[in-house]
């Protein structure tokens, strides 16, 4: 118990004063997280203001061919500005992406109107472009409301109800809460929290193993009168404590972020008060002990400080994937998705945000299969930290 | 007192070690020298249990390396060729580090640590972190930390490679101190002079065997050469055949 503890905090101090692995514990993990959210809400923020109504410039070829197609569109807020040349000169345009669309009225407009059979506009856009996607649908959907609005004065002129043109009403309902909607968002919150405990042990799992290695303290070390076991489980917990502290600074400062960003403006009210930050911590708890003896395990097998780093910043990725999978399948929480660590935690914490009830038994499987994983994994770095090639 | 018997030792293919035997008495320092790559290190790696002999054994006042490799430790103070020291922590916790690893009542830890920073000569420097020291300050703080639970064997790999002039002199002298309590020495070296001047027995190894072990002088009267680099030679060559 005495080695442990002497190892332990051995580790605390020596890594304490260690600038890199504080910056990447206290400064790299648990910033990074929210300043890269708070740039993307602010960025959709932007986004949804600016669908709603604000002035677009459409390029029109053959104004003079449609006056009164002209007014209607300037009547729904679209500016018409003189577009290129001709046709050819419209592909162009779009192409090189000089405009996201451009509207070809041909001569012929006004006298196939009055024939009344169809008459023929042309809508340049690029498909592959998606910024463009935006204007091009605002285009289409103000033609196709002139197109109605000429529909129903035809009818109305032949003595025929417009109504006829409808037999249907759709009227679209969003039942998502407003913290429903803020899931979606947030949901990517869970792999920063990971990201941040992760990033916090990093450091003393490289500088345990391949760092001790390195700098020839390790040898020494093991002609100690001490067990092996005793030193790793001494230098897995460092790095826990580590991971803990990074984590806590990372849900604190998520917190901070979520209470001045204007959420409200997207129609979102998460539910991340303190009670649940305090929840989050215990549920991403058992994670630390997982992470802090994977990342111990990946870096005992390396051969340098460098190798190592490069097989740890694959490790920091690793717990992504099962998230992933989930998000673009769009699976709802199931019993056994609660077996696999880090995609339990994202699950939970996702309800937990959108303030759904809890699954007491999801929790629990969570917490306990994490921790099952954890203590094998410590067990295998145990076994591992006898063997000879240890030194390299 | 230090025991090695027939001890064989291969890492893939390469045979380090094939049957190395010989003793290391207590009030004695015994010096193993070879050239490089005769398996020095790896017969001291084995001595202070980082390494299992493939055939053979070895004990340390009677643990066995292998069996009884705690115990063996207890009794052994080592310093490893190259041996690293944590930069971020002073001089004094680095050996404090390690007498707490030990097992010295935690009353004791402070003095002993004052006792043997006071021995080694290097109070200058205590209380500064490593990072940046000299290889000479390295090696007289890896020295201390390795002496500070009092170990009755001692084993040294080529303690003063990378040494200068004084500092290799001062070294010495701690060797000799060492000598005169009654410890058993057992340090590497690939320079004849060095353990010429210091040692009382010699084993001199090369490929993996030893070549020829003894006093200085049984050595120089076995081998027929009166000056010791040739006598090194002479039995380097007994079994450079291989």
């Amino acid at each position: 118990m005495r080695t442990f503890l002497t190892v332990f905090f051995k580790e605390l101090l020596d890594n304490i004063r260690d600038r890199r692995t504080l910056a990447s514990a206290l400064i790299m993990g648990p910033i990074f997280g929210p300043v890269m959210f708070a740039v993307i809400i602010n960025l959709s923020i932007d986004r949804a203001l600016d669908d709603a109504e604000s002035v677009m410039e459409l390029p029109v070829i053959g104004q003079e061919n449609a006056p009164n197609l002209m007014r209607f569109l300037e009547s729904r807020n679209i500016d018409i500005v003189a577009g290129p040349a001709d046709a050819g000169g419209a592909a162009e345009a779009v192409k090189s992406g000089l405009h996201d669309v451009v509207l070809v009225v041909p001569e012929n407009f006004g006298e196939q109107l009055a024939d009344t059979i169809p008459a023929r506009v042309e809508l340049y856009s690029d498909e592959a472009n998606s910024q463009g996607e935006k204007e091009e649908r605002r285009a289409r959907r103000a033609l196709r409301a002139y197109n109605q609005q000429l529909a129903g004065i035809r009818l109305s002129a032949r003595g025929v109800n417009p109504l006829l043109l409808r037999p249907i009403n759709i009227d679209e309902v969003d039942v998502s809460t407003p913290s429903g909607r803020s899931a979606m968002l947030l949901g990517m919150m869970s792999y920063f929290f990971i990201f941040a405990l992760l990033m916090g042990g990093m450091y003393l799992a490289i500088d345990t193993t391949a760092g001790e290695r390195e700098r020839g303290s390790l040898e020494p070390l093991l002609s100690l009168p001490v067990t092996r076991g005793q030193l790793i489980l001494g230098k897995i917990m460092a790095t826990c404590v580590f991971m803990a502290a990074s984590l806590i600074l990372s849900l604190l400062s998520f917190y901070v972020v979520l209470e001045f960003m204007p959420l409200e403006q997207l129609g979102m009210t998460p539910n991340f008060g303190l009670a649940v930050v305090a929840a989050a911590f215990f549920l991403l708890l058992p994670f630390i002990l997982l992470g802090a003896s994977l990342m111990t395990l990946v870096a005992s097998f390396t051969k340098s400080y460098k190798e190592a780093q490069t097989w740890l910043s694959v490790v920091l990725i690793a717990p992504t994937l099962p998230i992933l999978v989930v998000s673009i399948l769009t699976l709802r929480p199931k019993l056994e998705f609660m077996f696999v660590p880090s995609l339990s935690q994202h699950l939970i914490l996702v309800d937990m945000v959108k303030n759904e009830p809890l699954n007491g038994l999801h929790i629990a499987i969570s917490v306990c299969s994490t921790l099952v994983f954890g203590a094998i994994l410590t067990w295998i770095c145990a076994r591992l930290y006898q063997r000879e090639g240890l030194l390299g | 007192m230090i025991k090695v018997d027939g001890i064989h030792k291969s890492f893939g293919k390469v045979r380090a070690l094939r049957g190395v035997s010989f003793d290391a008495p207590d009030g004695k320092i015994t010096g193993l020298l070879g050239p490089n790559g005769a398996g020095k290190s790896t017969t001291l790696r084995v001595l202070y249990t980082v390494l299992k002999p493939d055939v053979g054994s070895a004990s340390i006042d009677g643990a066995d390396v292998v069996t009884d490799s705690l115990s063996a430790r207890q009794k052994i103070g080592a310093l490893p060729h190259g041996a690293g020291l944590y930069p971020h922590l002073t001089a004094r916790e680095n050996i404090a580090y390690y007498a707490n690893l030990c097992g010295i009542d935690k009353s004791e830890v402070d003095d002993r640590v004052a006792a043997i920073i006071r021995l080694l000569e290097i109070e200058e420097f205590s209380d500064r972190r490593t990072k940046g020291f000299s290889q000479g300050q390295r090696t007289k703080v890896s020295l201390a930390r390795a002496l500070v639970h009092d170990p009755q064997n001692v084993i040294l790999d080529e303690p003063t490679n990378g040494l200068d002039v004084m500092a290799t002199r001062s070294l010495r002298r701690l060797i000799l101190k060492l000598k005169d309590a009654g410890r058993c020495i057992l340090f590497s070296s690939h320079v004849m002079q060095e353990v010429a001047a210091l040692c009382d027995d010699i084993c001199i190894i090369a490929s993996g065997q030893v070549a020829i072990d003894g006093s200085v002088d049984s050595i120089r009267e076995r081998t027929g050469q009166d000056d010791l680099e040739e006598a090194f030679v002479a039995a380097i060559q007994m079994v450079g055949g291989e």
